[in-house]
């Protein structure tokens, strides 16, 4: 299944946020999506996901979701979006509960996506009783629950602490090598989008149009040898340099405003 | 390769130095706690206070009857059913009017807060109707109800329902955004959001209005029942007022406190029982 933007435009009331933006990701390919803050990289993940309604253009979706996914664009959220009154195990299950899975498939596909995520022993904790790391673990177990074709990604390692970053990030690795599922993936960490994208839709500052699309010229498997390390810090530093003054002038427009 | 070295202890003070000091500590105060003790304790000596006074002579028994007084007058209340009588009454009222002023007031709260429709037409009618005091209403509603149990019943009922509206859909408005949109990316149905996301997210907020709300009838009752009722604990208060038996009196407010007392300690069970989770 490919995810289409198509000619998107958005405005909040006087304030044009997007402003023509088309690009598509194929199945299985991981695109990130970067630019100066406030260029619109959330919305247009909100509007990709069909939670918000875009003022112009549309995105689309092109062929047929895999047989057993439930929820074929499933976000994996910034701020992890936990219910706290649910355990771990309940959290994981909430999506699945007013599908046709009866309660024991429930418990199956729970178990699995606990297992997967290493979070089998703290089924049973509330969000509160976990650390960030693995509150976004948990959000990660709910979006494989529902074996998501396309998974989209709003800064969901923004909020955790750079060790922790680090691990989620090979766990992100792992875990779209094993399900060969697309993603798009939204942050202003270049240094993950070059780790974990094919490619990076980079965004001009507001309106966000696409100034540039950039493919990693290797394989995930191969970014991590030390070879690999010199090219993505020299790719890293492209993208900097592409985005550096726009992003100076974004960040003193939000000191402006 | 990493450069390691053991963690190492201060060095003595070299001759001539300034010794070091410590760095003094700033950070006391502003995290106020509650004794366990020390409410009961400061209750226990008020009434042994209260009860000196009255046995030394003091104060004026008529005025204030000394606590053993009280107490001695609860025990021939009970003794004789009078007691059970009167508070009978008065559940009967509070809990009707409570539970009906409740059902409407979690029903219209959550109208508002999930309709645009039910929100415009029903803050402005809140904002209208909720600060009159609802015992004003009385009179007319033994006008239009007659002079049974009903304008009581509908007069805590009416006091219950503004409290109770306005803690259901504050409640639903603190729900975070960030989750119902959650649970609208799965494709979880409206009415699944609503009982699995908002009605537990809003729930503190209920709660912590069933609290006021549990106040609200106690006050209600009692000034209907002083205004138009021959039995229930206000009626009771009353005629102890006009016919100068204080110690009845003192027993009528002691009850209603217990009371108070009573609900406030279900609803912190309720709250500890469904709330456990923050």
């Amino acid at each position: 299944m490919e995810l289409i933007a198509n000619h998107i435009s958005h405005r909040f009331g006087e304030l044009d946020v997007l402003d023509d933006v088309s690009f598509q990701v194929a199945a299985g390919e991981v695109v990130a999506i970067v630019g100066p803050s406030g260029c619109g990289k959330s919305t247009l993940l909100s509007i990709l996901g069909g939670l918000l309604r875009p003022t112009g253009g549309q995105a689309e979706l092109r062929g047929a979701p895999p047989a057993d996914s439930l929820n074929p664009l499933t976000f994996v959220f910034q701020d992890f979006a936990l219910l706290p009154w649910c355990t771990v195990a309940e959290n994981v299950e909430f999506p699945l509960v007013h599908t046709a899975l009866d309660a024991a498939a429930r418990r199956t596909v729970v178990d699995d996506a606990l297992r997967r995520t290493g979070l089998t022993d703290f089924r049973g904790a509330y969000p509160k009783q976990l650390s960030g790391g693995m509150r976004q673990r948990v959000g990660i177990a709910r979006a494989l629950a529902v074996k998501p074709a396309i998974l989209l990604m709003d800064e969901p390692l923004s909020a955790l602490d750079s060790q922790t970053r680090e691990l989620l990030m090979e766990d992100f690795i792992r875990l779209l090598a094993a399900d060969a599922m697309a993603a798009v993936y939204v942050t202003h960490n270049l240094e993950e989008a070059v780790r974990l994208a094919d490619r990076i839709v980079v965004l001009s500052r507001r309106p966000g149009r696409v100034r540039e699309v950039v493919t990693i010229p290797m394989t995930r498997d191969e970014r991590g040898g030390i070879d690999a390390r010199g090219k993505l810090i020299g790719l890293q530093n492209e993208l900097w340099s592409l985005i550096r003054e726009e992003a100076i002038d974004a960040e003193r427009e939000v000191q402006h405003a | 390769m990493l450069e390691r070295s053991q963690a190492s202890t201060p060095s003595p003070q070299p001759d001539g130095e300034i010794a070091p000091r410590p760095v003094k500590f700033r950070g006391a105060g502003f995290t106020p706690r509650a004794g366990r003790y020390a409410g009961w304790i400061g209750l226990v000596l008020v009434i042994g206070l209260w009860q000196l006074a009255g046995s030394a002579g003091w104060v004026n028994p008529l005025f204030l009857p000394a606590p053993s007084a009280i107490a001695v007058a609860i025990y021939k209340l009970a003794l004789s059913g009078a007691l059970w009588h009167h508070l009978s009454y008065s559940i009967m009222r509070i809990g009707t009017g409570w539970i009906l002023g409740t059902i409407a007031g979690v029903i219209v709260g959550f109208a508002i807060g999930l309709s645009s429709l039910a929100r415009g037409v029903g803050i402005t009618f809140i904002s209208a109707l909720f600060p009159i005091p609802k015992i004003a209403l009385l009179p007319l509603l033994i006008l239009w109800l007659g002079i049974g149990e009903e304008p009581k019943i509908a007069t805590i009922a009416l006091g219950v329902f503004f409290s109770t509206a306005i803690s259901v859909y504050s409640g639903v408005d603190a729900v975070p955004r960030n989750l119902i949109r959650m649970a609208q990316s799965f494709n979880v149905p409206f009415h699944a959001i609503v009982r699995r996301v908002i009605w537990p997210g809003a729930l503190p907020s209920i709660l912590a209005g069933f609290r006021i709300t549990a106040s609200v009838a106690l006050l209600l009752v009692v000034s209907a029942e002083m205004i138009g009722a021959e039995f229930g604990i206000g009626a009771f208060v009353l005629q102890a007022g006009n016919l100068m038996q204080t110690d009845q009196l003192l027993a009528g407010v002691v009850i209603l406190s217990l009371f108070g007392l009573a609900v406030g300690r279900l609803i912190n069970l309720l709250e500890t029982r469904l709330l456990h989770w923050r």
